[in-house]
């Protein structure tokens, strides 16, 4: 049975009526399909249907959550009265609440964002497109002896939100997958890479063919892989890698780092923080973007906001709580999991095209890393220090010479934003946190000893 | 705990019968399936968080769920819902064994119970049948504690966990296994600032125990359990304001005991899982048999350390844990297996088949990772290196299987010069080739300890509590990834 609006606003009420001043409802029910095959031959398929609901009560500023699998009328009544306990034993916050109905979205867009379609394709042609798409890989070259596998993914969820400020909405959301993981070995060294497509809709997904022979070109492209000397030189990071620093840039300006004083961007609002050539926006209404939603996590409206403009900030990332914590309105980026209190999240977190094709970027390199992928934990929020495992091309001459690996790339982040000195035209919009290649002028790059 | 009787709470509550049971086996299977498992879960999880001396986040879940799985030789079919109920189990079961071509349905009798041999946590109340009340009082004791170490710590946050997640499998060949396992965990965060400079320190622990553990007095420190957590996390951030930047490039290494050995788990433990190694795909392939470790060291992965984080009775596939030799004085021994991976290779069991929840199939992972202790004293280990770097507490590591190599960041590191620990230095990551990492191991401590119970790996998507441990160690050369 599927879960209801009116479902919800009755346990609201009977909060209500149990003493609850305020409270809310978040329902996410899913399915989800999954196929893995490795060298030709299916390995793995996952079938998925899943759901939880998360209720979230106050008893003036007292509040507790409280979340359930279990969908049983006796399950939901207990949930009921156990988070009402939870709630009037919780410690006082005066600014825990609810935000105000005005400010909720008065209508809610359909953005389109159900992929009804995938329903009509059936297994054994998922798994065929997966199939298609490694064997694209596993052709590709010769050295190609192995491989993790292509994987063909979709899932549907169902997001539905009620609170006692009178907001409700309900939402439903697809995405698809593919991806290709081939693994190569030369002179006894093996390698692996991978790429992948990802859209709201299957027939958006890349081509089997392309996926494919992109993941093998990466793959084939990091044998023969070496250290480099330790130095400081011009870093150029890919579309991807480029993304991962956008990422960190978002947390740091998350209310929650904010207010907490965790974050290298504490009191910066106004400030040049970046260089010149980063705009940065969070769209939350772009056509087929995988961060596109009709609502936030506490029923705001979805607004376009420029949060870095030409390298000044513009904006926080904010949900009610935060706000009002750093005495500022909600930004409308309030996120929610199953059994957690709201968070700060970003839509379509985009660092916007500048000029220069990534071609020019690396020719305008002497001597440096283009980085292709990043491993590690090695990024501090709260001070901005950033030191991250990489793996990459060398630059020579303003040209791809060859590949480098087991090396680390440090900077701080403070800096290293100051620094970007070009940002790339290779731009796709339908990732949530997107970038183009973003060049940072220097960096330390440490593998073996210095010369 | 109460003891836990499968038969009445999942069956019972479900409205399940051995019988059903028997039939959803019996959907599964076919004679192109070789094994299928079907595994009941109901896990009740409880967490709050302190901020600017306040419990805010109290929050109270729970999750429950079936998986039914069929294996044929390499292929996996999956299926998994939160409904347990019959019908949705016979959907489940039908989808699973899509891998494999539909044959007749036949019934399995479910004759065998299988106990474990152990009894790892034999908690009486679980910890969240503690008061709500107890638990609040702890955090905002620890907020206390932090901020009385030192003015300058500015921010204290600190969070607590708890989770009793009760499993029932059922598998084709009639075998039936349960198990309940607690699980707690209170971490604290600090910030220190001085003069506008801020940092951070954190620290925690936990396991399968009861809720007392936490104010146990500890015989090395002065106090309990809890006080040491928020005053080791108040100490880490007061010393990191002093830090200077990390050196870069290649150095002489002295690892400290305890929680650094996520370097066994990054540089060799994953690639020692048996699902890399038969694909082919890890950096170990092959190797079994091999140098691939100096001959000071010994590894071990052990799921049977009563009261641990990665500790289990028996894994997610009802196999008891064990203690598994992976590197004997620098010879590769051994793999970590599940069923599926032990079956094709012809292999026996570890007990190291686990999954994060219902909503996953089970693969091969480590449970808590260890270096046995050598001979070398700590003190000496410091003092025989003329310039290097002294790392004893880590934030996360990665690694790249295929290839080898690993990272893992440092959260408290100092520099060693002419045999003495001078200043602490800041955001070093430390990267390497995991096949050779340990064959540059040149001393090993005598002082071996195990983390204080705050690990998580992740692998595929899934997460699973684990454990590390490690004496002082000392690396010939690692390079050092910092900015000076």
């Amino acid at each position: 049975m599927a879960f209801s609006l009116d479902l919800a606003q009755n346990i609201l009420k009977e909060a209500k009526a149990k003493g609850a001043t305020d409270g809310d409802i978040f329902v996410l029910q899913g399915e989800s399909f999954e196929g893995t095959v490795r060298l030709k031959e299916i390995e793995k398929v996952t079938n998925a249907r899943g759901k939880s609901l998360t209720l979230r009560l106050f008893f003036g500023k007292r509040h507790a959550i409280t979340s359930t699998s279990d969908f049983t009328k006796k399950s939901l009544d207990a949930l009921l009265d156990d988070t009402c306990r939870l709630a009037k034993i919780s410690p006082e916050d005066a600014y825990a609440g609810l935000p105000d109905a005005k400010v909720c979205a008065k209508e809610i867009p359909s953005y389109n964002l159900f992929d009804a379609e995938v329903e009509g394709v059936s297994i054994d042609e998922k798994i065929e497109m997966a199939k298609r798409a490694e064997q694209a890989a596993l052709s590709a070259d010769p050295r190609i002896l192995n491989s993790e596998g292509g994987s063909i993914g979709h899932a549907h969820t169902d997001i539905l939100y009620a609170a006692t400020n009178g907001f409700s909405g309900r939402y439903k959301a697809s995405s698809s997958s593919l991806s290709v993981s081939p693994i190569a070995t030369e002179n006894g060294q093996m390698q692996r890479d991978y790429w992948y497509s990802s859209r709201r809709k299957y027939k958006d997904l890349e081509s089997a063919e392309s996926v494919g022979a992109k993941a093998a070109e990466r793959t084939i492209r990091r044998l023969g892989a070496r250290k480099v000397a330790t130095q400081n030189v011009p870093v150029v990071f890919d579309p991807e890698m480029a993304a991962s620093l956008i990422a960190c840039l978002g947390s740091a300006l998350s209310g929650y780092a904010l207010y907490k004083q965790a974050s290298f961007l504490n009191d910066c609002l106004g400030e040049k923080i970046a260089s010149s050539a980063v705009t940065i926006e969070d769209n939350p209404t772009l056509l087929d973007g995988l961060g596109t939603k009709p609502f936030d996590g506490e029923g705001l409206p979805s607004i376009q906001k420029t949060i870095l403009e030409k390298g000044i900030l513009n904006s926080y990332l904010l949900d009610t709580y935060s706000g009002k914590k750093l005495n500022l309105p909600s930004t409308g980026n309030a996120s929610r999991g199953a059994g957690s209190s709201p968070s700060v999240g970003v839509s379509n977190f985009h660092l916007l095209p500048g000029k220069d094709s990534q071609d020019a970027i690396i020719a305008s390199v002497k001597s440096g890393l283009y980085v292709t992928e990043l491993i590690g934990f090695g990024v501090n929020t709260v001070t901005g220090d950033y030191s991250q495992g990489a793996v990459g091309i060398w630059i020579s001459d303003g040209a791809l010479a060859y590949p480098v690996e087991e090396i680390t790339i440090a900077g701080n982040l403070k800096e290293m934003l100051l620094n970007i000195e070009s940002v790339g035209n290779d731009f796709s919009p339908f990732k949530r946190i997107s970038s183009p290649t973003v060049k940072i002028s220097q960096m330390t790059v440490a593998g073996s000893e210095r010369v | 705990m109460p003891t836990f009787e499968p038969e009445s709470f999942f069956l019972k509550k479900y409205d399940l019968s051995s019988s059903s049971l028997e039939s959803v086996m019996g959907r599964v299977l076919d004679k192109k399936i070789n094994y299928a498992d079907l595994y009941l879960e109901y896990t009740t999880s409880e967490t709050m968080g302190l901020e600017e001396g306040v419990v805010k986040k109290v929050s109270k879940n729970i999750s429950q769920g079936a998986g039914v799985r069929a294996v044929a030789e390499e292929k996996t079919g999956y299926a998994y819902s939160d409904d347990i109920t019959l019908e949705n189990l016979m959907v489940s079961a039908k989808t699973a064994r899509y891998i494999a071509h539909a044959g007749e349905t036949q019934n399995v009798p479910i004759v065998k119970y299988r106990s474990s041999p152990h009894d790892l946590y034999p908690v009486e109340t679980a910890p969240i049948d503690i008061a709500v009340e107890e638990k609040i009082r702890l955090l905002e004791k620890m907020d206390c504690i932090a901020r009385a170490c030192d003015p300058r710590i500015k921010k204290v946050m600190a969070s607590y966990a708890s989770e009793v997640k009760r499993v029932f499998i059922v598998n084709s060949k009639g075998e039936m296994s349960h198990d309940t396992l607690p699980l707690m965990r209170l971490n604290v965060t600090c910030i220190a600032e001085d003069g506008g400079r801020r940092e951070v320190g954190s620290f925690g622990g936990g396991g399968r125990h009861a809720f007392s553990f936490f104010s146990e007095v500890l015989s090395d420190h002065s106090g309990s359990r809890f006080e040491y957590y928020a005053k080791e996390a108040a100490r880490q951030a007061i010393v990191n304001l002093s830090a200077i930047d990390s050196p870069a490039g290649p150095m002489e290494v002295v690892l400290g005991p305890g929680w650094p050995g996520i370097l066994l788990h990054e540089a060799i433990g994953h690639g020692l899982e048996a699902d890399f190694n038969r694909k082919g795909t890890s950096a170990f392939s092959g190797r079994l048999g091999t140098r691939v470790a100096s001959d000071l060291c010994t590894i071990i992965d052990d799921g049977t350390i009563p009261g641990r984080r990665g500790s289990l009775n028996c894994d997610d596939e009802g196999v008891p844990t064990s203690r598994t030799v992976l590197i004997e004085k620098g010879i590769l021994k051994g793999y970590l297996f599940d069923r599926q991976n032990a079956a094709l290779m012809k292999m026996p069991l570890t007990g190291n088949g686990r999954r994060e929840s219902y909503a996953h199939s089970p693969m091969p992972r480590m449970t808590n990772t260890f270096m046995l202790a050598g001979d070398s004293c700590p003190q000496d280990i410091i003092r025989s290196v003329k310039r290097g770097l002294y790392a004893v507490s880590f934030g996360g590591g990665q690694v790249d299987i295929t290839s080898g190599k690993f990272v893992f960041s440092a959260n408290e590191a100092y520099l060693i010069e002419n045999g003495k620990i001078t200043s602490p230095v800041r955001g070093a990551t430390l990267i390497g080739n995991g096949p050779d990492i340990l064959t540059k191991v040149t001393m090993v401590g005598n002082d071996l300890a195990l983390d204080a119970g705050v690990g998580t790996c992740g692998k595929e998507g899934q997460s699973v509590p684990v454990g590390v441990g490690l004496p002082t160690i000392k690396i010939s050369e690692i390079t050092v990834g910092g900015t000076a």
